[in-house]
């Protein structure tokens, strides 16, 4: 019998070395910075077979837009003129109440809330593991993507940017395991930090005190505090509350109103302008004052 | 030489097994997924031992986490230390039945999927469910079909 291998180290040899390189891998990657750069080289290159795996979808999509009928067209079309024009008379008092705020925010002597540039991307691929949630989407620095950069849609956050390619970029999901978001309740002001669970249904709340006022329902939205979120974008809602009093802290969940699982677009966000971000972080100090003692 | 061989074909083989591994799949079925691209590699490990073996492991391994976005290297030692097992007993895999090898298979993922947890679990810090061992159900019962298909690639092209 010919022995296994002619040629090349031995086979336990051969295990060595990619255990070696494996693990050597995993600590550049974990438990030290360098890896992001090192991530959006490797995004940009892959990112051909993320267009290729999403192609039968695509195409499917087409096809049905291709085939759908005329009628279903013109109905679908006046649909969308009717929310159109029903979202732009909200828009104009949106945008006077937005004129307000600001007047009555600079009497107050704080600087008034900025306002973003968005950018609406498609979702290349979403990895809804147990382990990590994470999705892929077709926008990359050629668009102006940077990393920690916010995603929400139309329900809420989604997530922020972690690695950039040129034409791709992937973001972690709120929902994701290594992923915590700043937050406050609305109906008090309370500040939270919500981390994520793995599942996209569900996120929980780190280190409530026995003594905080939260209640089932409460709706919880971005603080700005953590400088990398917009202020006042809605984010989850608290469905379950365990008072166990032999534990440290209340056990709080809450479910976030995107529907993690089922992503299809997302709208970048950018702040106004870079200096600006240092200044949100900076007024509500002044606000915090108030809840200070929930801390 | 490396014409002869037809080595390439192999090699689109697993690109496709990874391009399959990152389809966009509605919710429901994306649980039931079977690891495409560790099966193809089984193929290979168990047809051409002198040609596909621990390296190419690693290397798709890499794909799979850049791909996927796990901790880069956790798919890439998993799936060097389990096809070094299934090229270490080659012989053997290849003189079972073919539901013999599913059951063998399925050992194996579930190896698989308990190490990749492991290690996710020291390096990220994440909880067990048992929705989590589906991929080895639905891998093992896929693989006849795979073992099938891709030995009559090799038969077609005369892979060697």
């Amino acid at each position: 019998m010919k022995p296994i291998f002619e040629r090349g180290p031995s086979l336990p040899l051969r295990l060595f070395l990619a255990v070696l390189c494996s693990v050597g891998l995993m600590t550049l990657d974990r438990f030290t910075d360098s890896s992001t750069q090192l991530r959006s080289y490797l995004t940009a290159t892959v990112s051909p077979l993320y267009y290729l795996a999403n192609l039968p979808q695509a195409m499917l999509s087409d096809a049905s837009e291709q085939f759908m009928s005329h009628q279903r067209l013109l109905e679908q079309n006046q649909k969308l003129r009717e929310t159109l024009l029903r979202q732009n008379t909200q828009m104009q008092r949106l945008q006077f109440l937005q004129q307000e705020n600001d007047k009555l925010r600079s009497l107050l002597g704080s600087v008034p809330v900025a306002d973003s540039k968005r950018l609406v991307a498609e979702v290349l691929a979403v990895y809804s593991h147990p382990f990590s949630n994470q999705i892929v989407i077709n926008k990359g620095s050629n668009d102006g993507v940077v990393a920690q950069q916010p995603l929400i849609d139309d329900l809420g956050v989604l997530g922020q940017i972690v690695s950039v390619g040129p034409t791709s970029s992937r973001a972690l999901l709120i929902s994701d395991t290594t992923h915590a978001i700043s937050l406050r309740v609305e109906r008090n002001g309370d500040h939270v930090v919500a981390e994520g669970l793995g599942q996209s249904d569900e996120v929980r709340l780190m280190h409530i005190p026995h003594s905080a006022d939260i209640q089932q329902g409460d709706k919880l939205i971005t603080s700005g505090l953590d400088g990398i979120f917009p202020e006042g974008y809605p984010v989850a809602e608290v469905v379950r509350i365990s008072r166990n009093a032999q534990q440290p802290f209340l056990q709080v969940y809450a479910r976030p109103y995107a529907q993690l699982d089922r992503i299809r677009y997302v709208l970048l966000v950018w702040p106004k302008a870079k200096p600006e971000i240092d200044e949100q972080i900076a007024p509500p100090d002044a606000e915090a004052s108030a809840v200070a003692g929930d801390f | 030489m490396e014409k002869s061989h037809r080595l390439y074909l192999v090699y689109l083989s697993l690109m496709f097994s990874l391009v399959l591994a990152v389809v966009p799949l509605p919710a429901m079925v994306k649980l039931f997924r079977p690891d495409w691209p560790l099966l193809v590699l089984f193929y290979w490990a168990l047809a051409l031992p002198f040609r596909v073996s621990i390296g190419t492991a690693f290397v798709v391994g890499f794909l799979l986490d850049v791909l996927v976005g796990t901790v880069l290297g956790v798919n890439a030692l998993a799936y060097s230390v389990i096809i070094y097992f299934c090229s270490a007993h080659h012989l053997k895999i290849r003189n079972f039945s073919i539901l013999q090898q599913s059951l063998v298979i399925a050992l194996f993922l579930a190896f698989y999927h308990y190490f990749i947890f492991w290690l996710s679990h020291f390096l990220t810090g994440v909880v067990f469910t048992m929705a989590y061992l589906w991929p080895v159900v639905t891998g093992a019962a896929v693989w006849p079909w795979i073992f099938w298909l891709l030995r009559r690639i090799r038969r077609q092209f005369k892979i060697h």
